[in-house]
């Protein structure tokens, strides 16, 4: 494998009182999807921001395709293709006009790239004549889409691009994005707050608070996840929470969804937990072993009392 | 080219605005039109009561004189002083002339008499204006008498000073022909200053110019494509009001046209100039709009448009020197009102240039400033 597309080695950020980025490194290689995970304010969007060329670090370096974000930014912007977390196309021109002003703005045509974005466009192409403003949510992400790669960028920075569209919308999203992977090798750094979504990339890198917890396959995160993990459930959910925090046994206890997830410290086991909560009232208990999931390895990374992550 | 495309871009939306060019439209119509009509310095109706403490045939031939005048009307004669005064706190009056008991006798014996002139002043400008009007039928009739008392022995001994004043240019003091230069610059500032910088802000704060900003456009393609459609808009809504105010008035600029467009595009830069400095010191529309709009404020009333820059205090004399709708404006009447060339308006260009590269300069260096 040649040399990573993306190196950010030690990349620095504040914000007047906020430290945005506090030294972070990673590379990406060419032809991943490399997703950034991590709550709201975590730096994900600075991150990209910084290697869209958009933003100066305070300190670190970061280059993508062998340029450097500092000195080179005119030769990277031709190179990637950044889709800002809020929609930015113009809401008053057609889906056709504004693919053709991005493609003018890089000063190539429509026509020279069209085999990149004709998967994606045969979606919305029926709503060419349409204002962009008039698409629904799924759409203008897909046209967002199609003026970020209109230019035949080497690299893809998304930033949320998921956030606010329909589960439908968000998988064919994805698919996209693993066949502009596959067919075309564009590289993807891409940040998402949704664990599900982690799980659909190459590689990952868990950040919360301006730093990375951790960097590495998904697969390998939750695999590398060594204490037991159960999921509790009893009639009476409320009272449950403090029930497993006062059992000795209990290492960590989250609220997970309709379940608490629990894991249990060494010498002791599931049978003393049940016995435990039946013996404060519970019925109705439910407790199985299951696998640990991105999230759980990022609460059990991550500082427990502030983490906040969406499921 | 990319150019060329920004700009039909830009064209594009402003069309597609459901606002914009029903307003390119209107405003010079409206503005040429209306304002003129409206905003004029002549008083035509002046209510006045009357307190004829002498009741004699020189007093009432006054009253009758001053009834007689066009502009002034009549309330009605009163007994004394208090009464007139209730016709002014109740509205009915504008001003009052009270005429002293030995009214006649005074003129005939000493030459001289007097006349009381009060005047409701909460309009101070409609005050001094009637008082004006007033005083000069008193004058006429002053000098009537003397006419009629012909050689009588008594009042050669007065000189007689006949002032007869010639207005040059504007011969007929039309205050419209004052106006119109004046209202021409409004328009161009709320289009070429206003429309840029909420345009600018608008892609901010919708999140477009980040799209703008990774691409490879340069800046000064960027604010070029921003400031060239409404220069032409601008120059499109003068050629408008040009043309109206010769329709609507008869008004022709006596100096040349084409002077007044090398004009208003030195004035065009520097305004759309201080537009750009807003659009990068303000992150939401509402900044912008409130900044443009103090400055516009600040600028009409110390340009002379209302106030003749003279009769203002010297500190604020001193301050127009950098306020380019003085120059401006003063241009404007100028060649709209005297058959000049450019010799004539040569300093105020020259001073517009300055502040236009000046600020030029400024809107630049900011906005790389933001760009961090």
């Amino acid at each position: 494998m040649d040399q990573p597309i993306v190196i950010v080695n030690d990349v620095r950020k504040r914000y007047r009182r906020v430290e945005a980025l506090r030294g972070v490194s990673m590379q990406v290689d060419e032809g991943e999807i490399f997703g950034l995970i991590g709550p709201d304010g975590a730096g994900k969007t600075s991150l990209l921001r910084i290697l869209a060329t958009l933003l100066l670090a305070d300190g670190g370096t970061a280059t993508v395709d062998g340029l450097d974000v500092r000195r080179d930014y005119r030769r990277i912007r031709q190179r990637i293709g950044y889709m800002p977390g809020r929609f930015s196309l113009y809401q008053d021109l057609t889906v056709q006009e504004n693919l053709e002003f991005f493609a003018t703005t890089f000063n190539t045509t429509i026509e020279h790239n069209r085999h990149l974005i004709d998967d994606i466009y045969q979606h919305i192409e029926r709503f060419k004549r349409r204002r962009a403003g008039k698409l629904s949510g799924g759409m203008k992400q897909k046209l967002a889409l199609c003026c970020a790669l209109i230019h035949a960028p080497r690299v893809l920075l998304l930033d949320e691009p998921t956030t606010g569209v329909d589960p439908v919308s968000r998988k064919e999203f994805w698919e996209m994005l693993f066949k502009l992977r596959d067919r075309h090798g564009i590289s993807i750094l891409v940040s998402t707050p949704y664990m599900d979504e982690a799980m659909k990339c190459d590689r990952i890198a868990l950040t919360q608070d301006g730093r990375f917890l951790t960097i590495n396959t998904p697969q390998a995160i939750t695999s590398s996840y060594a204490k037991s993990l159960w999921s509790v459930r009893s009639d009476r959910m409320h009272a449950l929470l403090d029930d497993l925090r006062q059992w000795p046994g209990a290492d960590t206890v989250f609220s997970f969804g309709e379940t608490y997830h629990v894991t249990i410290k060494n010498g002791h086991d599931s049978e003393q937990l049940r016995s435990h909560i039946a013996h404060r009232g519970h019925n109705d208990i439910h407790i199985e072993r299951i696998d640990a999931s991105i999230e759980d390895a990022f609460m059990a990374l991550g500082d427990n009392n502030t983490a906040n992550v969406t499921l | 080219m990319v150019l060329g495309y920004l700009i039909s871009k830009e064209f594009k939306q402003m069309m597609r605005n459901i606002v914009l060019p029903v307003i390119f439209v209107l405003l010079p119509i409206s503005v040429i039109n209306v304002v003129p009509r409206i905003a004029t310095q002549e008083i035509k109706h002046i209510n006045f009561s009357v307190v004829d403490n002498d009741h004699s045939p020189l007093s009432e031939r006054l009253v009758h004189k001053l009834a007689a005048s066009p502009n002034f009307h009549l309330v009605g004669t009163f007994a004394s002083y208090g009464q007139a005064s209730a016709t002014i706190d109740g509205g009915q009056a504008d001003l009052i002339v009270e005429i002293q008991p030995d009214f006649e006798r005074q003129l005939v014996v000493d030459g001289t008499a007097q006349v009381a002139v009060a005047t409701n002043s909460v309009n101070g400008m409609k005050g001094s204006l009637s008082s004006g009007y007033v005083t000069q039928i008193l004058a006429d009739y002053s000098a009537q008498l003397r006419d009629e008392a012909g050689l009588d022995a008594s009042n050669t001994r007065l000189a007689r000073l006949n002032v007869e004043p010639r207005y040059l240019y504007n011969t007929t003091l039309d205050y419209k022909l004052y106006m119109v230069p004046a209202l021409m610059a409004m328009i161009l500032i709320l289009i070429c200053a206003f429309l840029p910088a909420l345009n600018i802000v608008g892609e901010k704060e919708k999140g477009t110019i980040e799209q703008i900003n990774v691409s490879p456009i340069s800046k000064s393609q960027f604010v070029l494509s921003k400031l060239i459609p409404y220069t032409v808009v601008g120059l499109f809504m003068l050629t408008m009001a040009i043309a109206l105010a010769w329709l609507i008035y008869g008004y022709w600029p006596s100096g040349s046209v084409w002077l007044i467009y090398v004009m208003a595009i030195a004035f065009v830069l520097v305004m759309s100039s201080l537009g750009l400095i807003v659009s990068n010191y303000s992150s939401t529309t509402q900044q912008a709009a409130l900044l443009i709009f103090f400055f516009m404020m600040i600028f009409m009333h110390m340009s002379g448009m209302l106030t003749p820059i003279v009769s203002m205090p010297r500190w604020s004399q001193t301050l127009t020197l950098v306020n380019p709708m003085r120059y401006f404006m003063e241009a404007m009447r100028v060649i709209y009102l005297k058959p000049v060339g450019f010799a004539a308006v040569q300093e105020q260009f020259l001073r517009l240039c300055i502040m236009a590269a000046v600020l030029w300069t400024w809107a630049i260096a900011s906005y790389r400033k933001t760009q961090a």
